[in-house]
């Protein structure tokens, strides 16, 4: 296994009082395998990322407990400085929003070639070409010319590709690629994430995609795995999961799709909101908004039931939901 | 849409019909990089006679920086001030370029005098020439203000910079350090500690002033880094392997220094003028240095007989600590359009 994170836990310390952010999450990715991690904001899906990167914000963030496996080596056991190594070279991440994750006074080139600078030691003169070798890698037309501008003369979509060039400049074995297109539109979307799975490939990486758009997951995802309130509720083969949800949240999900043969009808929405992670409801965390749920739920946590093989559901009635999605 | 050209979404580019004419979405929004998407989309696109990628002339890449000087160029405010800093600079360096007396020549016999031939600005109340004395005072009014700014912002950006990065404890016992030094009033802070002071050079002044000056700047700058550094490029660098030095020096420090130089070159003035102060209640420089608050103070008592003695220093002074305010003003312009 390439990555194994285990029984990861998070919390941030603040004023208020302790958020906890992650509550044992448990989720792994092969080389050249891509994992969707799904959930609405506040889910714990970026901060678990971030504690895979290393970059969580400590204080306030807090990992009290699990294992970060890399490699088979445990990364919460490395010291700040052997992180940084394994930071870029070994795993890179991509940002949501490209324009903000490109320095504004630094041109493009020199910001690519600083991997090679920084990690590999290269002369500036080299680390330009690489950087240019890289841009047309990442199919930006006339990269010669343009290595010289500035990260706002280009497009939104030209951004991501920088970004996505910048985090694969050192051909890391895992990427994390956090909700990648969520700031394009809807035509490049495609397009950024064509080449992202395709590099993918070619490079033999892991991938973690984090998203809340199950139409970008259909495409790319070998495996999905599913997040609420900082747990894992779900996690499934890609095909699995579309076609019978062991979950009433994954269930919600789906069904909270608009689609082209329901011209006219109102679109179906989870009823209530996200719970607040400061006082996460006892039982399972979904219980208030859930359509199927018992007294059971109100009072115990859910284990993740093995449901399949390489199949895991966190509710007491996976049995029943699966019924239904074979109903309909 | 699996079949359509692999580049519909242009890249950002002006194509062959030339510079574009004064285009908002490509002039830089700052050092936040908060330009939004909706903008640049929206710019994508109108430009639609834009040619394809890599041809035609293509505008040179701007950086915030040359975007400033490309401003500040175009700033009348700039120019005038500009050139008045340039002049002061020169005969600070070369007085001996527009005078050829000694400003320590005096000849008591002439005492008070006005203007004459030769001697423009009249003589002062030992009988030394004013407009000597006034082109001469420019270095060490000059030499004061540079090198006090030189010194607080660097101590100012050194120490706030680091208490913006790191934060925690060292931040909060900073932070309560500058408002102890807020407290304490300049004019009255100088009298006690520049009194004990007896050298005769301008280092104890210039020390003065960036021991009571740094907490401007240190608190500009900690608010600026705490702002930068919460950027999602900082962010972005680290999770790419960036250190701690490397992320403060190359993506926190350029994006974060625009306040600092603003604020610097607007305290500029006031250091020159408070060297001024100082040096007229006697606690600053000293004879035989030559100075504008110097001759100011010894000029005062005969206000009634000789205005010219003190009106000449004082204009000096006036259009030396102006001319810094508004190039800081210019140039604060030049680098936040937002702040305008």
């Amino acid at each position: 296994m390439l990555l194994e994170v285990r029984d990861l836990q998070v919390e941030f310390r603040t004023r208020d009082g302790v958020a906890k952010a992650v509550n044992g999450v448990t989720y792994s990715v092969d080389e050249g395998e891509t994992l969707a991690v799904l959930g609405e904001s506040g889910s714990g899906k970026s901060v678990t990322a971030q504690a895979v990167m290393g970059i969580l914000d400590m204080p306030p963030g807090k990992i009290t407990g699990g294992e970060i496996l890399f490699q088979g080596k445990d990364l919460l056991k490395y010291k700040e400085e052997e992180r940084r190594k394994v930071r870029g070279a070994e795993m890179a991440m991509i940002f949501q929003d490209a324009l903000s994750s490109l320095n504004p006074v630094i041109n493009v080139g020199d910001q690519l070639g600083e991997m090679f600078t920084v990690h590999r030691g290269m002369k500036r003169k080299e680390a330009r070409a690489k950087a240019i070798e890289l841009m047309e890698h990442v199919r930006i037309p006339g990269a010669a010319e343009r290595v010289r501008d500035y990260p706002h003369q280009f497009s939104g979509g030209m951004r991501q590709r920088i970004m996505i060039a910048m985090a694969l400049a050192l051909e890391p074995a895992l990427i994390i690629a956090d909700e990648p297109t969520t700031a394009l539109d809807v035509t490049v979307q495609a397009q950024v994430m064509d080449l992202l799975a395709e590099l993918q490939r070619e490079l033999h990486m892991g991938l973690i995609l984090i998203t809340h758009d199950l139409g970008v997951v259909a495409d790319v995802a070998d495996k999905i795995a599913v997040m609420y309130a900082g747990r894992i509720v779900e996690t499934a083969p890609v095909h699995d999961i579309y076609k019978a949800p062991a979950h009433p949240y994954t269930r919600g999900l789906l069904d909270s799709i608009p689609r082209l043969d329901q011209k006219g009808q109102e679109l179906y929405a989870i009823k209530g909101l996200p719970p607040n992670l400061m006082h996460i409801p006892p039982g399972c965390a979904f219980n208030p908004r859930c359509p199927m749920a018992q007294d059971v739920c109100r009072t115990e946590v859910p284990p993740l039931f093995e449901v399949d093989a390489d199949r895991g559901s966190a509710c007491f009635f996976w049995r029943e939901c699966l019924d239904d999605a074979s109903r309909d | 849409m699996p079949e359509q050209p692999p580049y519909e979404e242009e890249a950002h580019h002006h194509g062959p019909e030339g510079p574009p004419p004064e285009d908002l979405a490509i002039a830089p929004t700052g050092f936040g990089g908060t330009m939004d998407l909706g903008t640049s989309e929206a710019e994508t696109l109108e430009k639609t006679p834009g040619g394809p990628e890599g041809t035609g002339p293509r505008e040179k890449p701007r950086s915030l920086w040359s975007d400033a000087w490309r401003d500040l160029r175009r700033n009348p405010v700039f120019i005038i001030s500009g050139l008045v800093i340039l002049f002061l600079v020169v005969i600070s360096i070369w007085p001996s370029l527009i005078t050829d007396q000694s400003p320590l020549k005096c000849d008591l016999s002439k005492a008070q005098q006005g203007s004459q031939p030769g001697h423009p600005f009249g003589y002062d109340g030992q009988g030394c020439d004013v407009y000597t004395r006034t082109v001469y005072g420019t270095r060490v009014s000059i030499s004061v203000g540079v090198l006090a700014t030189i010194g607080v912002a660097l101590l100012g950006s050194f120490l706030g910079g680091l208490a913006g990065f790191y934060g925690g404890m060292g931040d909060a016992i900073l932070s309560r350090i500058t408002d102890v030094f807020f407290a304490i009033p300049v004019v009255l802070g100088g009298l006690v500690l520049l009194s004990v002071v007896t050298s005769n050079t301008i280092w104890p002044v210039v020390g003065f002033m960036v021991l009571l000056g740094w907490p401007q700047v240190s608190r500009i700058a900690r608010g600026s880094v705490i702002t930068t550094k919460e950027n999602d490029y900082v962010h972005a660098a680290r999770a790419l392997g960036a250190s701690n030095s490397r992320m403060m020096l190359r993506h926190i420090t350029p994006n974060a220094v625009a306040p600092v130089i603003v604020v610097a070159t607007i305290a500029l003035g006031t250091y020159i003028s408070l060297e001024a102060t100082l040096s007229y209640l006697g606690v600053g420089l000293k004879p035989p240095t030559v100075s504008w608050g110097i001759d100011i103070s010894s000029a005062s008592a005969y206000i009634r007989q000789a205005p010219h003695m003190l009106l000449w220093p004082a204009g000096a002074l006036a259009i030396t600590v102006l001319a810094f305010i508004m190039l800081g003003d210019a140039v604060r312009d030049a680098l936040d359009p937002k702040l305008r």
